[in-house]
């Protein structure tokens, strides 16, 4: 849908120019070994300074700025100086996309600079259009262990350095940890296995009944075992397969970690794990933890701090599952007497969340696609 | 009629998230897809020789006369289209010259006005006074000197050019110099009496003059209090046939006050590129109660935004009356209406800081508006009451 939008969008964009001056947006991501480049030049100065519009119809199309791809990347790199300690870095085109910003279209030129040394000062030496264009300006975003700067490049200052200081431990585990709260917030597939499991903490099964449960202290202590089983269980696996040790093909493992979500919730309508739920929580939080690690992975580990950035995203994961207990438990209790928490929350609940899982399931290990 | 809304409201849709709703940078489906449409197409009559020009340059940047015509050129163009980047252009055209106080007349003086353009008025002055202090008699640096100190309320100095300009050139010039800042400065019904006269006699005059002495006499019938007047000179002035952003501004600005916003949104509806022009046709369309306001402020929001991250200040004046009418900040709006004053004294620029100072409870920030008024005389009931509303208290 978005990108149809974008298509339809883009035949009217001329209509809409904003009179803006000249600028550009450069976005270096700082990491070990070099920097990841995000250029994004405006296709009106770069028609200007060297021409795109083949066929002189007054239209930029996608045809006429790729077969140009070659020369835009050597314009544009040749008036970029990056700096990183006293070594110049190499610059590398890596692929060519457009985007749009408020006054029309722009060539997004992504790069990688690759720098002899790392740490210590980023200098950056701009010299875009200036011949041709004394206004216009290069908009910088530098972003480097988790800290963000930014910058403007007139003519007048076409040469700024940045310090790289590496964050503090602290602050360097703190992102990690925000990562980890966040990653637990936004995986679905992991709160709806815990929330699945929690569900008959507040009550209890007697009789092949359930019953609410007459005092909160038990199901405190219900609760405090499977969060506790599940943490346990992904931690150590979210250690080994960030410390390489154990690798699982991640299809297997989002398969299986969508199966656990429907066996929880099956678990609830036709109960065969009842007295042991933390063995089930300890099982399945194995798979689980894979699953967080190839986040935490996909984050980019620092090399020289993996194990604090192993540990801040535990961590967060950890408080991320505890802020939700923490909001679902009281409610849960306050509930549980009534009609609507028996037939609506419990039953209907988990009839949708193994539906729903089951379609994860059918998806993962399928590679199919069900759901929007 | 109804694509054309929905074309309208897409625009301004993309104006808006360009950034935010599709700024994950894409491939585009095929080589066929249109991503910009060109200001100019190439084989357009005055861009083929542009272009030459620009390429002739390019081999020698050296040329005086060469990098002249191509620096006038893109001026023009700036002008007629309100684009900075011809600036920028004219500019770059100029650069081996660009510190040379002893580069050609003509240079220096397409240089003024280049900064003037900018809004940086006391370069702009500096470099029209080296013009003229080698030519005396330099027509357009005169003129343009005198537009200049008018804008920085130095009616004195503007008169001056004005009777310098009157040795030489015709009753047209001299005369609709003098009137206007006579009719800024506490003279107006005898002003308009003297422009209306000028633009009688004077009827072979060519458009671009005859558009300058409508719009004032607009202004000054506005603030004598005869509005038909007004609306009269504004329409025969928009019957002229040239696009100027100045003409829109000011009959926007008088068709608010006189509470005809719908006619605002007619007059404006394809200007949103315009950022002067948008927040008129945004402060219309509040005062409508349309639904398009939400959709204009917040494109405005962001070429402010956009604006400040480069450093520019250019429509500081816009800047504050959006502060104060939409943000509803009447502090950011009083900051930014000091700021303006310091840059430029003309009076909209007056009645903001009013409005600003009054909303901010801050009639002290004022003052030197105050004292502008009493002694330039200037005559405007709507800023009158402003400033005695002010100093007596109550906003």
């Amino acid at each position: 849908m978005r990108r149809i939008l974008a298509v339809l969008l883009l035949g009217l964009c001329a209509l809409a120019h904003a009179h803006k001056p000249s600028d550009s947006y450069l976005i270096l991501k700082v990491a070990e070994g070099g920097v990841a480049g995000q250029w994004d030049i405006a296709l009106r100065d770069l028609e200007y300074a060297i021409g795109l519009d083949a066929d002189g119809d007054g239209e930029i199309t996608w045809g006429e700025l790729s077969a140009r791809h070659g020369e835009v990347a050597a314009y544009a790199l040749a008036r970029l100086k990056i700096t990183v300690g006293s070594k110049a870095c190499t610059l590398q085109t890596a692929d060519h996309l457009v985007d749009h910003h408020s006054d029309g279209a722009y060539a997004v030129l992504k790069f990688n600079a690759v720098c002899p040394e790392s740490g210590g000062r980023l200098t950056i030496s701009y010299a875009l259009f200036f011949d041709l264009d004394p206004t216009h300006r290069g908009l910088a975003r530098i972003e480097s262990g988790g800290a963000t700067q930014t910058a403007v490049f007139p003519p007048e200052r076409h040469e700024q350095s940045f310090d790289l200081a590496a964050p503090s431990l602290a602050a360097q585990i703190f992102a990690y940890v925000r990562e980890g709260v966040w990653h637990i917030w936004i995986g679905f597939d992991h709160v709806l296995f815990l929330l699945s499991l929690l569900l008959p903490a507040v009550w209890m099964r007697a009789a092949k009944q359930w019953q609410p449960a007459p005092r909160f202290t038990p199901v405190f202590w219900e609760v405090f075992r499977v969060v506790t089983a599940f943490t346990i269980a992904h931690s150590i696996t979210l250690s080994l397969a960030a410390l390489e040790l154990v690798a699982l093909p991640s299809r297997l493992v989002e398969s299986v970690i969508a199966a656990s979500v429907v066996l929880a919730a099956l678990n609830n309508l036709f109960p065969v794990i009842n007295e042991r739920r933390w063995a089930m929580a300890f099982g399945f939080g194995l798979i689980h933890g894979f699953g967080f690690a190839s986040v935490l992975i996909d984050l980019g580990l620092p090399s020289g701090s993996l194990l604090s950035a192993l540990f801040g995203f535990n961590l967060g994961v950890e408080l991320g599952q505890l802020a939700i207990v923490a909001v679902f438990l009281p409610v849960a209790y306050v509930l549980r007497r009534t009609w609507f928490f028996a037939r609506v929350v419990f039953a209907g609940g988990s009839v949708a969340v193994a539906l729903l899982a089951a379609a994860w399931l059918a998806e993962r290990a399928l590679n199919i696609k069900l759901l929007s | 009629m109804r694509w054309l809304i929905v074309a309208k409201i897409m625009v301004v849709m993309h104006a808006l998230f360009g950034v935010a709703a599709i700024s994950a940078p894409y491939r585009p489906a095929g080589p066929e897809v249109v991503l910009e449409r060109l200001p100019q197409k190439r084989s357009d009559a005055g861009a083929t020789a542009l272009a030459a020009d620009r390429a002739r340059l390019a081999a020698q940047p050296q040329d005086p006369q060469l990098a002249l015509n191509v620096a006038a050129r893109y001026f023009d163009l700036a002008g007629a289209e309100g684009d900075p980047r011809y600036i920028g252009y004219a500019q770059a055209a100029l650069a081996p010259w660009a510190t040379d106080r002893e580069a050609p007349l003509d240079m220096l003086f397409m240089r003024g006005k280049l900064l003037q353009w900018r809004h940086e008025f006391k370069p702009a002055l500096e470099l029209f006074d080296l013009v003229l202090q080698r030519q005396p008699d330099h027509f357009d640096a005169l003129n343009w000197r005198a537009a200049v100190l008018n804008v920085l309320a130095d009616y004195e100095g503007a008169r001056r050019d004005c009777r310098t300009l009157r040795e030489k050139e015709k009753e047209l010039y001299w005369g609709g110099c003098l009137a206007y800042v006579d009719g800024l400065t506490g003279q107006a019904a005898e002003a308009e009496r003297r422009m209306a006269e000028l633009l009688a006699r004077h009827a072979d005059a060519g458009p671009a003059t005859q558009l300058w002495l409508l719009t004032r006499l607009a202004d000054i019938a506005a603030r004598l209090g005869r509005p038909a007047d007004a609306d009269r000179y504004f329409k025969r002035a928009l019957a002229l046939g040239v696009t100027s952003q100045y003409l829109l501004a000011n009959y926007a600005d008088f068709l608010m006050d006189e509470g005809r916003h719908a006619e605002v949104v007619t007059l404006l509806r394809d200007w949103t590129r315009s950022d002067v022009l948008l927040l008129r046709l945004t402060l219309a369309e509040q005062a409508l109660g349309a639904p398009e306001f939400k959709t204009y402020a917040q494109s405005l929001r962001e070429r402010f935004a956009a604006a400040a991250l480069r450093g520019d200040t250019l429509h500081q004046q816009e800047e504050s009356r959006f502060q104060l009418r939409v943000e509803r900040n009447a502090g950011r709006a009083l900051e930014l209406a000091v700021t303006n004053w310091a840059v430029q004294r003309e009076p909209y620029d007056a009645r903001i800081l009013l409005e600003a100072a009054a909303a901010a409870r801050r009639p002290d920030q004022a003052q030197s508006v105050l004292d502008w008024l009493a002694q330039s005389r200037h005559e405007d009931p709507r800023l009158a009451a402003l400033a005695n509303a002010l100093k007596a208290g109550k906003p």
